[in-house]
This record gives structure tokens, C-alpha cells and sequence, in this order.
């Protein structure tokens, strides 16, 4: 009782405080809007966000990845130190898996459409790597393994493709005589194409192994190995 | 009440009650849960003001995204240090809270 009240308190405390900082805010110095619409012309990208994200404050994204691959690192280390038992993260379901050939198509173009649209609208690399995460994990849960993937080797390859791709990009602006990831303005956009791609891989991969490394549980049934092609 | 105040309201109510679950509840996925409204509710607050009876920004707005996708790295790596837990002590709390 005392810990609820206490956790009240607290809350309106925040509350309050949020508010006060809401409603009493100072005015912005500068006009950021203005200075990324009056500078668009000279990014690689025709929308102001994707302009943002990958060439005015293109080290944010760069550290971004890193995080991403930190976390798949930590994950994977994780493993190492406490080994899952046999994979049985496959539910045994007919319908997924018939629904899952309608739903996979589907879900491939319209990542590559977000990843295509990023340059002139809303869309870009993370949204079609968390929709290409997604389309990985219902195949993972309808038992569908990636047997590419299963090299470890590869594996890790494909997750370090969008850092280094990035790194690779940032570090040849830099021998070209220009500050790190200032591309030159003939090739910008191809650039951030060639980075938004490599990127979209990485995260996707990034995220469903994030999926796949939260251990199985001890208890439930074994399911048959499932992961070489059944279907008829 | 313009559309970006309005948004930025809804984002201090969101974290508001975040926070409230966060310090309320002890099982380790309803404060996980707790955590992340409240850093929706940090999100909708931050793309809200910038929006505020100006042109949209977009600088928040690649912020926010950079934040959104640092998030769920961070929900994902919690769940399988979650899971590892639980697959170590069988609980679903941390003993320090009990």
C-alpha cells in the first residue's frame, strides 16, 4: 500500500515536472526545418528526413548500427556462454505455413518499396529492414530455416555488412580529401543507395537473430526437426 | 490547441504512466513493457513539440527514428537477458526486488 502510494506520488512528481517543461518551453534559437529545406538540394537524398538521417547527420546512423550489432554481439555471447538445446522454435501449424506463401511475397516488395521510396518520401533503410525482420520471423516461426544462414561465418558476414559498408563509405570520403561520410555531390545519392541497402540487410538479419537468441524453453514438446523443406 | 501540442500532451501522459508502471510492477517483462511506453511516450513529446505551429522538422523526426531503432535493440537484448534469467533461476524477478 505504502509503495503504490509512494509510486503515485512519484508519478504525478514526473508528471508535473513534464508538464511544467511542456508549457513553459523556450522558443527554438534557429530554424531547423528551414536550414534542411534550404540545404536539400545539395544532399543525396530528395526527402528532408532520409536527407537527415544519412548524409547531414550521418554519424548518428553510423552509431546506430553499431548499437544494433552491440546488442546481437551481446546476445550472441550470451549463447556461447549458456548453449540452447536442439532449435525447436517451429510451431507445427499448416495454416502459418499456408498463409505464410501468400504473405511472403507480399512482404518482400514492400520492403523493397520502402527501401526504394526512402529517397523522395517516407520510407527508408530501417523501415524495410524491421519489414524484411518480420517476414524472418513468422518464417522461423512456420518452422522455415535459413539454411544459408546457418554457417556461422556467413552469418556474421551479413550482420556486419551495413556497419562496414557505412565505415567503408566514410573512411574513402576521408582519402578522398573530405571530412568522414561528407560524400561528394555528384555521387551522393548513389552512396547512400549503395549504404541504405547493405544497411536494410544488416538490420533485418540483425533483429531476427535478436529473435532467434532468446533461449527456447525447457518445458513443451519436442517438435520434429523441421527445418529442411517438407512441403510436398 | 494545435495538432503538435496536442501530440506532445499525449506523450507526457504516455510517459506519466510509464513511469508509474515501471516503478510499480516487479515482473521483469511488465516493466520492459512499462519502459517502453514510456519511451513512445519521450517519442510522440519530441516529434510533437518540434512540430508545434511550425513546418515539420526533420531533424526530430531522424532523431526519433535513430531513438525508435535503438529502443528495440534495446527491448530485444532486455528479453533475451530475460529469458536467460529464467532459464537460469526459473524466476521472473530479480531477487534485490523482492
Amino acid at each position: 500500500m505504502i509503495r503504490l502510494l509512494g509510486a503515485l506520488l512519484a508519478c504525478l512528481t514526473v508528471g508535473a515536472a513534464l508538464a511544467v517543461a511542456v508549457l513553459w518551453r523556450p522558443l527554438p534559437v534557429e530554424d531547423l526545418p528551414l536550414r534542411v529545406t534550404s540545404r536539400l538540394a545539395e544532399a543525396g537524398a530528395g526527402h528532408a528526413v532520409t536527407a537527415v538521417l544519412l548524409d547531414f547527420r550521418a554519424y548518428d546512423t553510423l552509431l546506430e548500427v553499431a548499437v544494433l550489432l552491440v546488442a546481437v554481439v551481446v546476445a550472441m555471447a550470451l549463447r556461447e556462454a549458456q548453449p540452447d538445446g536442439p532449435d525447436r522454435m517451429g510451431l507445427a501449424n499448416p495454416l502459418l505455413r499456408a498463409v505464410m506463401g501468400w504473405l511472403l511475397p507480399l512482404l518482400l516488395l514492400m520492403a523493397a518499396y520502402l527501401l526504394w521510396a526512402g529517397s523522395s518520401r517516407p520510407g527508408g533503410a530501417f523501415q524495410a529492414g524491421s519489414v524484411l525482420a518480420a517476414s524472418g520471423v513468422l518464417l522461423r516461426l512456420a518452422g522455415v530455416g535459413f539454411n544459408w544462414l546457418d554457417n556461422p561465418l556467413r552469418l556474421r558476414a551479413v550482420l556486419v555488412l551495413g556497419l562496414a559498408v557505412f565505415v567503408a563509405v566514410g573512411v574513402s570520403t576521408l582519402i578522398g580529401g573530405r571530412q568522414f561520410l561528407d560524400y561528394p555531390h555528384e555521387i551522393a545519392a548513389d552512396l547512400i543507395l549503395v549504404i541504405e541497402l547493405a544497411l536494410t540487410l544488416s538490420i533485418g538479419l540483425a533483429l531476427v537473430s535478436l529473435f532467434q537468441l532468446a533461449p527456447p524453453q525447457h518445458t513443451g514438446p519436442h517438435l520434429p526437426d523441421r527445418r529442411r523443406r517438407t512441403r510436398r | 490547441m494545435s495538432g503538435g501540442a496536442w501530440y506532445a500532451w499525449v506523450g507526457v501522459a504516455l510517459s506519466t504512466l510509464g513511469f508509474f508502471g515501471f516503478v510499480v510492477h516487479r515482473h521483469l517483462v511488465r516493466r520492459l513493457l512499462a519502459f517502453n511506453i514510456m519511451g513512445s511516450g519521450c517519442f510522440l513529446l519530441l516529434v510533437g513539440l518540434a512540430g508545434d505551429g511550425r513546418a515539420i522538422d526533420p531533424v526530430a523526426q531522424a532523431l526519433v527514428l535513430t531513438g525508435i531503432v535503438v529502443a528495440v535493440a534495446s527491448t530485444a537484448l532486455a528479453l533475451v537477458l530475460l529469458r536467460r534469467w529464467y532459464r537460469v533461476s526459473g524466476e521472473s524477478v530479480l531477487p534485490e526486488d523482492v
